[in-house]
């Protein structure tokens, strides 16, 4: 039981990394490779900081501020150096490696003993697990709320609007590159805020811990669309944190089979890969239509 | 006498090696002006449009709004008091946002946009419902679908609403309706001329159907090589006939 209670609190935990590659991803409209290194980027910041004895909670706004910061060096290398988007998520992601390292000093700084977003004596009274969903809760709804108002909003709009059509955009008077760098700095600032709470969670930073995060966030996303066909964006967004759970529990699955944690990333692919070939699969089966006359007629 | 709303001064595009696209041309926009553009293929038409809204800078030559020189004003901030309608039904509208979150946009062309609220409030919806009424192609009925799955015309009629939706000190319509088929093309030209006239919109639009040219717009000018070969206002513009036209293209 408690290790479904595990790959839940994960899967809460890790649904920030799923929205925040949503802004970019989804929204924008490709794919930004910076979130592999500003997700340990925050958890580098994080527990360094706490390390040496600062606020956890400080601690990680301070690891918010970097990944924003990640975001906004991504964004100019785009916008204005006119590199491509790909490419520039990759410089940042790998320079960040080096600033990691520099951040820590070391390749992992244990959290043991120290005071993080997880110490407090309701949170460590709830059976193993329950304080990571505790938790993860309480941000989740916070950023998913704070998201849908944002993108209801004039800028929100402009936002989306740019994502889905940039000409039309600059023609009704949005500074587009604003935009994309704004969506930049948001969703990575979000990603090291995730890299800053999953450290905590976790007790360490380790230099590695950004590897095939793209992957998982991804996993989310179209674990979650796949899972509820069409949707409003507001509902997208909880499609989002579903996805990230059931990306968690298919894991678990995978895992008790007998697969060990190396294989993680090797999974991780292969059950984002079967995500996203699966609507050509149901298309190419005509399955959508059998499902259709199986009833759930909505209209 | 009225100052023109916008002025071309021995504008001058060149492209390559040289090759002048647009060469010392001189162009005064009146309020209240509806010009009808003419030219071949390459005459420039597109060009002029893209001197206007700052897409492409001027090798030489100025661009005055309100007797303000412009010639350096970036395209975004010209849309504060210029509109453009494209000949692609699928670059004036945002296809995954809905026909009334695509007008919203719209409704904010030249104001900051803040982290207001939309609301999209039954009231505005309302509103949104009467002006796609006036279209005629029950783009009133659609307001909540994504603008993506709408027919080309009802998209055009969309773009065309957008660009109206603030009223633009300058409206360019791009070879607007050339991409539908006649009998929409037809429809949305007669709601164009509506809209233009009724609003008193100062409007450029280019086309390559003479008897459109000459039907709407109390001007029609005539681009070729660059240059304008012909301009022509209110009486002198009725008297034309199709005939004469095609004189202006012969060169």
């Amino acid at each position: 039981m408690s290790i479904v209670v595990s790959s839940i609190s994960q899967g809460i935990l890790w649904a920030v990394l799923g929205l925040a590659l949503f802004l970019t991803f989804r929204i924008l409209n490709f794919a930004d490779m910076t979130v592999e290194g500003s997700f340990p980027l925050g958890g580098a910041t994080a527990v360094t900081l706490i390390a040496h004895g600062t606020n956890p909670y400080l601690a990680t706004l301070a690891a918010v501020f970097v990944g924003a910061l990640a975001g906004l060096v991504t964004g100019l290398l785009y916008t204005k150096g006119k590199i491509p988007i790909l490419l520039s998520g990759i410089l940042v992601m790998t320079a960040c490696l080096s600033i990691n390292l520099r951040i820590m000093g070391s390749a992992n700084i244990s959290l043991l003993n120290q005071k993080t977003i997880f110490s407090s004596p309701f949170l460590e009274g709830l059976p193993k697990y329950f304080d990571g969903v505790f938790v993860g809760l309480i941000i989740i709804v916070l950023i998913t709320l704070a998201l849908i108002w944002f993108l209801q909003t004039e800028l929100g709009q402009a936002f989306i609007a740019t994502g889905d059509n940039a000409k039309m955009a600059a023609a009704f008077g949005i500074k587009t590159d604003q935009m994309i760098i704004m969506g930049l700095m948001v969703s990575n600032a979000m990603i090291a805020f995730g890299g800053a709470v999953i450290a905590q969670n976790n007790g360490f930073a380790d230099i590695n811990m950004g590897i095939g995060i793209i992957v998982i966030a991804l996993a989310s996303i179209i674990i979650g669309e796949v899972a509820f066909g069409d949707l409003s964006l507001n509902q997208r967004l909880v499609a989002v944190i579903i996805g990230s759970i059931i990306y968690r529990l298919v894991l678990l699955a995978v895992l008790q089979l007998g697969f060990s944690t190396n294989d993680l990333n090797l999974i991780s692919s292969i059950i984002l890969a079967i995500a996203m070939v699966l609507p050509q699969v149901r298309h190419y089966l005509k399955l959508d239509k059998i499902l259709q006359l199986g009833g759930q007629h909505h209209d | 006498m009225t100052k023109p709303v916008i002025t071309l001064k021995d504008a001058t595009v060149t492209v390559g090696n040289q090759t002048e696209i647009l060469k010392q041309l001189n162009l005064e926009i009146y309020p209240g002006d509806f010009i009808t553009v003419l030219g071949t293929n390459g005459a420039g038409k597109s060009t002029l449009f893209n001197a206007i809204s700052g897409d492409l800078a001027l090798n030489s030559g100025a661009v005055y709004h309100q007797g303000k020189d412009i010639t350096s004003l970036p395209a975004v901030k010209r849309t504060a008091f210029l509109a453009r309608v494209f000949q692609d039904p699928k670059m004036g509208t945002a296809p995954r946002m809905t026909v009334a979150e695509n007008l919203f946009l719209a409704e904010k062309r030249g104001s900051k946009r803040t982290l207001r609220n939309r609301h999209l409030t039954s009231q505005k919806l309302n509103f949104y419902h009467e002006i796609t009424e006036k279209m005629g192609n029950n783009l009133e009925d659609r307001l909540q679908t994504a603008a993506g799955s709408l027919s080309g015309g009802q998209r055009q009629a969309l773009s065309f609403l957008m660009a109206i939706q603030v009223k633009p000190e300058l409206l360019l319509l791009d070879e607007h309706t050339a991409a539908l088929d006649p009998k929409t093309s037809a429809q949305l030209m007669d709601a164009t001329n509506h809209q233009v006239v009724d609003n008193h919109l100062t409007a450029l639009m280019i086309t390559h159907n003479l008897a459109d040219a000459l039907t709407y717009g109390n001007r029609l000018i005539v681009l070729n090589a660059g240059k304008i070969v012909l301009d022509v206002k209110d009486q002198e513009k009725k008297d034309l006939s199709e005939e004469d036209l095609l004189e202006y293209f012969v060169h």
